[in-house]
């Protein structure tokens, strides 16, 4: 799997999707940057967290007509394997590729913290590595993260196992008061209607090195990897079943017959020393972790 | 270009901006006022908070009467902010030198020597004036200025830590000061993407209206791109990056180094603007140049603006700089040189490209959407000379403007009220009520906002942003990965005010000692400071006397633990209203674990874990917080602190956390031996877990109170588990080195009662209801009971598609 992580100016989650996608789970990826119109072959979009443009007028608002969002639309309007995190989420709903909106936290303060997410399909290209009612602690972190639609938008979301994941408490119950920035009926992420795009506020990149303490993300990666597999190309487009069912091509977990780790370079470490041609986009990393 | 009075933002191409700088070699042509300029007289002089002798040096460097603009300069670089006049003399008794330090004070920032060629940088630095003013863009800009002065370095900034103080939460103001604070440092921090991951809030009545707000910055880099602050290389492009000049903070360094008004609103306008997205394009703009060598040097344009850093850079290389205002990007006409060389616009920098870099400079920063303006070069003449289109508007040699600033050595005389605050009869204090007296104060202690949980804070931070929290807020220490193999780095900040007021030596080494012990307790080796002297006017003999004393204090303490100071900020003239701030040296503490599997959280782990306690606890309640929350006394000597078993508990914590012995450590400081007990027990993984808890048994001077027992803040002590059967080898590695261990008792399983007795008390509340208090503690006081912030308005389902 090659991962491309789209760099607006003020994205502060690139380096974090980099290493979920490199040490996570072993794979290739590369940062896109915004002014720039290719994709370079990925076979994954990622619009990472952040600010990109500092949020002026509203959060994604302005990344929207960005250059390389012509590209990222085209791609995922055909079908591409699209996710949006916290920023890149708001993105997505700017751009129209989901609906509904993300507006100010009811609390209106910025909130960080580790949330507990129940999954509600684990039949997406995002969630095949979990299995429907699991619960993952994956930190929150913003202060634009309320989601709202309109009813009938959130009532075709439900009826459409669109909902890949919603806020919950620690006993799987999604009551209010697990609810941290007020979105209707606790949704923490969603799939447009032919599921290859998923727009989430927490992060799982977060949560994706053991180092860490907690891998609870990294399944949304390793889904991605099953997803994007040889052989599975077919399902990509397969419409979502109505309750959360799994799409029939779902890898066996772990242990799969997934690539081991590429020998990548780190980025960071002083021997690389590498330094691109002037102006050339960098396609390795932010320089330190 | 030049003459047209409007700077151009960007030159076509580096070649025609080279044949437009300025000569190298200065031309005999003198400074020349501008017309419109006021007169110099010995007001506007006054006014520029320079004294008459100054006034006498500085006719004397210039040999005639200086301009309008040159005033300007030498009120700003003589002020405190940037002359350091009061406090230069005692800090060139920090001990600076140490095997780790490879920048030491004077630059941007101090860096310290990781291992395999990274190193670490990292500075803290004041906002205070600015945020009693304007508290959300005053905290805002601080954090925006740390952050600079580290990645101007050449280090990516990992994380930040923040020192608070403010005054009674009983206050709306002090309220309304701590939200917008708290607000400015999250907002910044989580927008430019590095996460806020510790540091200290405090409450007293002695900040109300002049909080202090302390933000640390650290970084990391390898250290062959590491960048300094220089003007080095004659004939060098001078850069201006970064936002255009306005005229928002003009005089922002002499404002910081006066009391404030009793409102303060009129000093509005010296309060800068933060865009923490134009840091975010800088910092990666900047750490893009040093990774490339295209820089000579690099500095913010922070305090006094373009004037420090061009003076400054200079002064570090020897050289001049020939700089033409005119081709500074401006936001709005008609500036004046005065106006442009005053201003504290922010996230603005000043560099000096490599010879043949410019180009590839103005690529790197066009490529981020920035403005490069060149606006000058680097002189032989060892002058900093200001044109306006071409005509010379400031030449003053650059040596006397950094160097000779008159400093002065006050009357140190201590003031009255703190000898007799400290002199004040605590005997009635010692014994607890009779009944529930022990449990009463530890939950007043519990519910005192200085104690208390600061979730309420930290969840407004991004704690986690760029994956390397390991240990955030809630940990005795910040623990954070470093790129480096298995290393990772802990650091904490603290200072206390109420011990510096009552004893400022022994508060001065209290804030190094307790640092040093919140750093080893995560099982980190302590190894460099960075200090922000956060006091009142020095023209007063009894704070004078206080910054000579806690500067001695905080030196002797460095030395004995082996912790250098490599560099750090001076804030004075915290003052309201003739009121003056607790004297309140503010430490910031880095240290590296070889092995960040073998870091010590600050909490219980496990059920049936042996509890010991390390170091003695001696008949001590003055300065305490029992005192202060539940008598409303801030009096008494302030615990000692032996430096020598200070050193000896960080030898202990480092070797037993390395040699996997412990499974929690937790620093024994406000609220004592009780309140360290209970908050290792509040925080536990599963949930707030019990304990059984035995205080006579820990290590104790013969005879001491029962108040000082349990919440007596004795120096030098940690609340250790370790598994069962675990606590004979820590009793003999302690043995080694000399420190006093005792086991107390055991852990308890989550929602058990917290059993503690000593001195004949003996209590038992439970668990998750002192989790309660300590957790509701703020957001009571806020008016934003936990949770009921989410609860304001119910969810709804608006009407938008």
């Amino acid at each position: 799997m090659k991962a491309g992580i789209v760099r607006f100016p003020g994205s502060n989650c690139d380096a974090d999707v980099y290493r979920a996608v490199v040490e996570g789970v072993g794979q290739r990826a590369t940062y896109l940057w915004h002014k720039s119109r290719d994709l370079r072959g990925v076979d994954v979009v990622v619009l990472p967290g952040g600010f990109s443009y500092g949020d002026y007028l509203r959060p994604g608002a302005i990344a929207r007509f960005s250059p390389i969002m012509r590209e990222v639309t085209a791609f995922a309007r055909a079908g591409g394997l699209t996710l949006g995190i916290c920023n890149g989420f708001q993105v997505l709903c700017e751009a129209r590729l989901l609906p509904g909106a993300l507006v100010r936290n009811r609390g209106l303060r910025f909130r960080c913290h580790p949330a507990w997410l129940r999954v509600e399909n684990a039949g997406t290209p995002f969630t095949t590595a979990y299995s429907k009612g699991q619960l993952l602690k994956v930190p929150i972190a913003h202060g634009d993260g309320r989601f709202v639609a309109k009813s009938s938008v959130l009532d075709a979301l439900e009826s459409e196992g669109r909902v890949a994941f919603r806020y919950a408490d620690a006993g799987g119950e999604a009551p209010d008061a697990a609810n941290p920035n007020g979105s209707a009926r606790n949704i923490a992420g969603i799939l447009n209607r032919e599921g290859n795009i998923l727009g989430m506020m927490p992060h799982p990149e977060r949560h994706s090195l053991a180092v860490l303490g907690n891998t609870d993300g990294l399944g949304v990666f390793q889904s991605l990897l099953s997803a994007t597999l040889p052989g599975d190309g077919g399902n990509l487009s397969a419409t979502l079943s109505g309750d959360g069912g799994k799409l029939s091509a779902a890898l066996p977990g772990d242990g799969g017959n997934r690539p081991g780790p590429l020998a990548v370079e780190m980025p960071g470490s002083p021997a690389a020393g590498r330094s691109g041609p002037p102006g050339a986009e960098r396609e390795d990393a932010a320089w330190i972790p | 270009m030049t003459g047209s009075g409007l700077a151009d933002p960007r030159p076509e191409d580096g070649a025609a901006a080279a044949t437009d700088c300025p000569p190298t070699h200065a031309n005999s042509e003198r400074a020349v006022p501008r017309s419109g300029d006021p007169a110099i007289v010995p007001a506007l002089v006054a006014e520029h908070g320079l004294a008459p002798g100054e006034w006498e040096k500085i006719l004397e460097i210039m040999g005639r009467e200086p301009t309008f603009a040159e005033l300007g300069v030498f009120s700003a670089m003589w002020s405190e902010h940037c002359g350091y006049k009061h406090s230069r003399p005692l800090i060139g008794a920090f001990p600076k030198e140490g095997p780790a330090v490879v920048q030491g004070p004077g630059e941007n920032a101090g860096v310290i020597d990781a291992g395999d060629g990274w190193g670490i940088a990292f500075k803290i630095e004041s906002h205070n004036h600015p945020s009693a003013v304007e508290p959300y863009q005053g905290a805002a800009t601080g954090s925006g200025g740390i952050l600079r002065d580290v990645f101007t370095m050449g280090a990516r900034p990992i994380a930040i830590l923040d020192s608070l103080h403010f005054g009674s939460l009983d206050s709306p103001q002090s309220k309304y000061l701590f939200d917008g604070v708290v607000r400015g440092v999250g907002d910044y921090g989580n927008c430019v993407g590095v996460p806020t991951v510790g540091g200290e809030t405090v409450f007293d009545p002695a900040y109300e209206k002049n909080p202090i707000v302390n933000v640390m910055c650290i970084g990391v880099l390898p250290l062959d791109r590491l960048v300094l602050g220089e003007a080095g290389g004659v004939g060098n492009p001078v850069m201006a990056v970064g936002a255009r000049t306005g005229r928002d903070g003009i005089h922002g360094a002499t404002f910081a180094s006066e009391e404030l008004d009793e409102e303060g609103a009129g000093s509005r306008p010296r309060v800068q603007v933060g865009d923490p997205f134009s840091e975010k394009l800088l910092l990666e703009a900047s750490l893009e140049l040093a990774e490339r060598k295209l820089l000579a040097g690099i500095q913010d344009m922070g305090a006094a603006g373009l004037t420090s850093s061009g003076v400054e850079m200079a002064a570090r290389s020897g050289t001049g700089i020939d700089i033409d205002v005119a081709r500074l990007p401006v936001r709005e006409e008609g500036m004046t040189p005065y106006e442009m060389l005053l201003s504290e616009s922010q996230e603005r920098m000043l560099l000096v490209a490599k010879p043949g870099c410019q180009g590839a400079v103005e690529e790197v920063l066009g490529r981020w959407d920035l403005q490069a303006a060149t606006i000058g070069s680097v002189t032989d003449d060892g002058m900093f000379r200001v044109r306006e289109s071409g005509q010379v508007r400031v030449e003053i040699p650059v040596a006397p403007l950094v160097d000779g600033c008159p400093t002065y050595v006050r009357e140190a005389i201590e003031g009255r009220d703190a000898v007799e605050a400290r002199e004040a009869n605590l005997a009635p204090y010692g014994s607890f009520a009779p009944g529930s007296g022990a449990e009463g104060a530890l939950r007043a202690l519990l519910d005192a906002p200085s104690i208390a949980s600061r979730r309420w804070v930290y969840e407004q931070y991004d704690t986690t942003v760029r994956t390397n929290t390991l240990a955030g807020p809630g940990s005795d220490a910040a623990v954070l990965r470093l790129p480096v193999g298995r290393r990772a780095l802990a650091a904490a900040t603290d200072g206390n005010g109420r011990y510096c007021y009552l004893d400022p030596e022994r508060g001065g080494r209290a804030a190094v000692a307790e640092a040093a012990r919140n750093v080893a307790c995560c099982g980190a080796r302590p190894l460099a400071v960075t200090n922000c002297l956060n006091f009142g006017s020095p023209l007063r003999p009894d704070v004078y006397y206080q910054l000579a004393r806690a500067v001695k204090g905080i030196g002797d303490a460095c030395r004995a633990l082996r912790t250098p100071v490599t560099g750090g900020n001076v804030s004075l003239y915290n003052e309201s209203g003739g009121k003056t701030i607790y004297p309140t040296p503010v430490i910031g503490m880095v240290g590296v674990l070889d092995d960040l599997d073998r870091r010590v959280p600050s909490a219980f782990r496990a059920e049936g874990d042996e509890i010991w306690v390390a170091g003695v606890s001696r008949d001590e309640i003055g300065g305490s917080e029992y005192l202060a929350a539940c008598h409303g006394r801030v009096a008494g000597r302030p615990p000692a602190v032996d430096l020598e078993a200070a050193a000896a508990l960080v030898d202990l914590l480092v070797a037993a956390a390395g040699d996997g012995l412990l499974r929690s450590a937790h620093d024994c400081s406000e609220g004592g031996l009780a309140m360290a007990l209970v908050e290792a027990a509040i925080g536990a993984a599963g949930g707030a877990a019990g304990f059984a808890a035995d205080l006579d048994s820990a290590p104790a001077d013969t005879g001491i109170s029962p108040a000082a027992l349990w919440y007596g803040e004795s120096h030098s002590r940690a609340v250790l588990t370790c598994p069962p059967g675990g606590g004979s080898r820590l009793r003999e590695v302690a043995g080694g080195f000399g420190v006093p261990v005792a086991r107390v008792g055991t852990v308890g399983a989550a929602g058990e009662s917290c059993r503690i007795s000593g001195s004949g008390h003996v209590i038992g509340p439970d668990a998750r209801e002192l989790a309660r208090i300590f957790e509701q503690a703020i957001p009571r006081r806020m008016r934003d009971e936990p949770g009921a912030w989410d609860r304001t308005s119910r969810s709804e389902e608006a009407d938008i598609s």
